[in-house]
């Protein structure tokens, strides 16, 4: 009997068998360039970290340049409290350094209720910073993601020793609007940041408004036509100034002390 | 336009590199071109011409789906089920684009990042969807592989021209994946510098591709007898 092509049976095997096959390719793929793609990944990130304290990378020498800027890696509980610091070389498969902690994954599996600035539900994790030495000043550079309008959006900011001056600031996003939301990236928006600084009190630290704000100390002019991506912006700062304040208040008490 | 089914029945073995054959090569560069005779491919080809480094890896992108899907459709065409054939197409052309995808992220951080969506968006380029309906599913895979070439060497040159001209007038430079981007004017030449020049910032915005490819359909149509249509 020959095999009706047609048949819902023949359809059915076919599509599984298909399935079977570009699965175990695709996965085969995936596997097999993960590591490649997450040294991608730890030199983006390296460029991204030394950006914000001004300083040229490229892929070849972001890890040498790290090495040489950033001193020490620090990661802080909720409370501010500090947890561990590690220096010298980075290990990219050592979950303990502060290097390692995936800000993405765990601002997905925390999500901030709307309009919580606090992070309440944030309680369990630890945040990164990291302490930079550049010319004899000493910067500390603070990750944070959020969301724009389309998908997570993502930057650092680089404080100078005071902890309330921004130094310098470089944002990225997934997906927003080109030539709208997306210039949160370009540089005519991220040099708004610097030699502002940050407010004592919360919860709002830092604004990114609609329009004006041009002389304030503690805000910037949001970007016109993405006004749902310059809020993401500005709710992240907030929500991740909140938490980094506390430590660098206790850092800095303690420095008085 | 070009696309023969096989429904002539092959008495004797052809050749690869019978007239016919050579036709499918050929007539997608200029009779039947994807980008300026079919208009198909047009949302990449305007989005990514900035500069011809991402056109580059673009078209060496585009032409391994395009091989891969047209060998590997016209391998299954027996044995496809009508009823799901578009599925299929698809499903074979999404993994070939998963590939490619991870291989550029390993291989070309950071000119898959420009190419960003781009990459993803081969699955819709209709280009590709097209030949595998109307070419692959009818016919052998040596003749499939001759036109999978050949559509996505038509849909190459023009990406390539017109990265070339837009980065050269609204860069001043040139750029090779591995090579990263050569300014070759002096700087000194610059209005900044105190010189006369000035980098065209029109040629990096979307709407300059539309008007260079709108440029080489004109030459093309004003050189080709074939496709100029009568009122």
């Amino acid at each position: 009997m020959a095999i009706n092509k047609n048949g819902t049976g023949y359809t059915f095997g076919f599509a599984i068998v298909m399935v079977v096959v570009v699965g175990a390719a695709l996965a085969a793929t995936a596997i097999s360039l993960k590591p490649l793609q997450q040294a991608n990944a730890a030199d983006k990130k390296m460029m991204d970290i030394l950006g914000a304290i001004k300083v040229d990378s490229q892929r070849d020498n972001a890890k040498e340049l790290f090495a040489e800027y950033v001193t020490s890696r620090v990661s802080i509980d909720a409370a501010g409290a500090q947890v561990t610091v590690k220096q010298g070389e980075v290990n990219t498969t050592d979950a303990t350094d502060p290097f390692n902690i995936d800000i993405k994954k765990d601002y997905r599996s925390h999500k901030p209720s709307k309009g919580d600035l606090s992070w309440a539900n944030a309680s369990d994790l630890t945040f990164p910073v990291f302490e930079c030495q550049k010319e004899g000043e000493t910067y500390f550079v603070v990750p944070m993601v959020g969301s724009g309008l389309w998908g997570p959006i993502w930057g650092y900011v680089a404080l100078e020793g005071d902890m309330q001056t921004i130094y310098g600031a470089k944002f990225d996003h997934k997906t927003e609007t080109p030539g709208l939301g997306a210039e949160i990236k370009e540089s005519f928006f991220t040099e708004k940041f610097e030699g502002k600084t940050l407010a004592e009190v919360g919860p709002t630290y830092f604004s990114v408004l609609k329009g004006g704000a041009l002389t304030d100390v503690h805000s910037v002019d949001g970007i016109t036509g993405g006004t749902i991506t310059s809020k993401g912006v500005d709710e992240m700062l907030n929500r991740t100034m909140g938490i980094y304040l506390k430590y660098f208040n206790n850092a800095t008490q303690r420095a008085q002390r | 336009m070009s696309t023969d089914t096989n429904s002539a029945v092959e008495t004797k073995r052809e050749s690869l590199f019978s007239k016919k054959n050579r036709k499918l090569l050929k007539d997608p560069l200029d009779d039947s071109n994807p980008i300026t005779v079919q208009v198909l491919g047009i949302c990449s080809a305007l989005a990514i011409t900035v500069q011809l480094q991402q056109a580059v890896i673009m078209s060496l992108s585009v032409l391994f789906v395009m091989i891969g899907g047209n060998v590997i459709i016209s391998l299954l065409r027996n044995m496809v089920p009508d009823r799901i054939r578009i599925i299929v197409q698809l499903v074979v052309v999404a993994s070939l684009v998963i590939i490619v995808d991870q291989v550029l992220k390993a291989f070309q951080p950071d000119i898959s990042e420009k190419l960003s969506v781009f990459v993803g968006l081969i699955i819709t380029n209709c280009i590709i969807m097209g030949r595998l309906e109307a070419f692959a599913l009818g016919n052998k895979p040596g003749p499939a592989l001759l036109d999978a070439i050949g559509n996505a060497m038509g849909y190459a040159w023009i990406l390539l021209v017109v990265s070339i001209v837009r980065e050269i007038f609204g860069s001043g430079a040139i750029s090779l994946p591995g090579m990263g981007q050569v300014k070759f004017l002096p700087t000194s030449w610059f209005i900044s510098e105190g010189g006369f020049y000035e980098n065209n910032n029109l040629m990096i915005l979307p709407p300059m591709a539309l008007i260079t490819v709108g440029l080489i359909i004109w030459i093309q149509r004003s050189r080709n007898e074939a496709l100029i249509e009568e009122n």
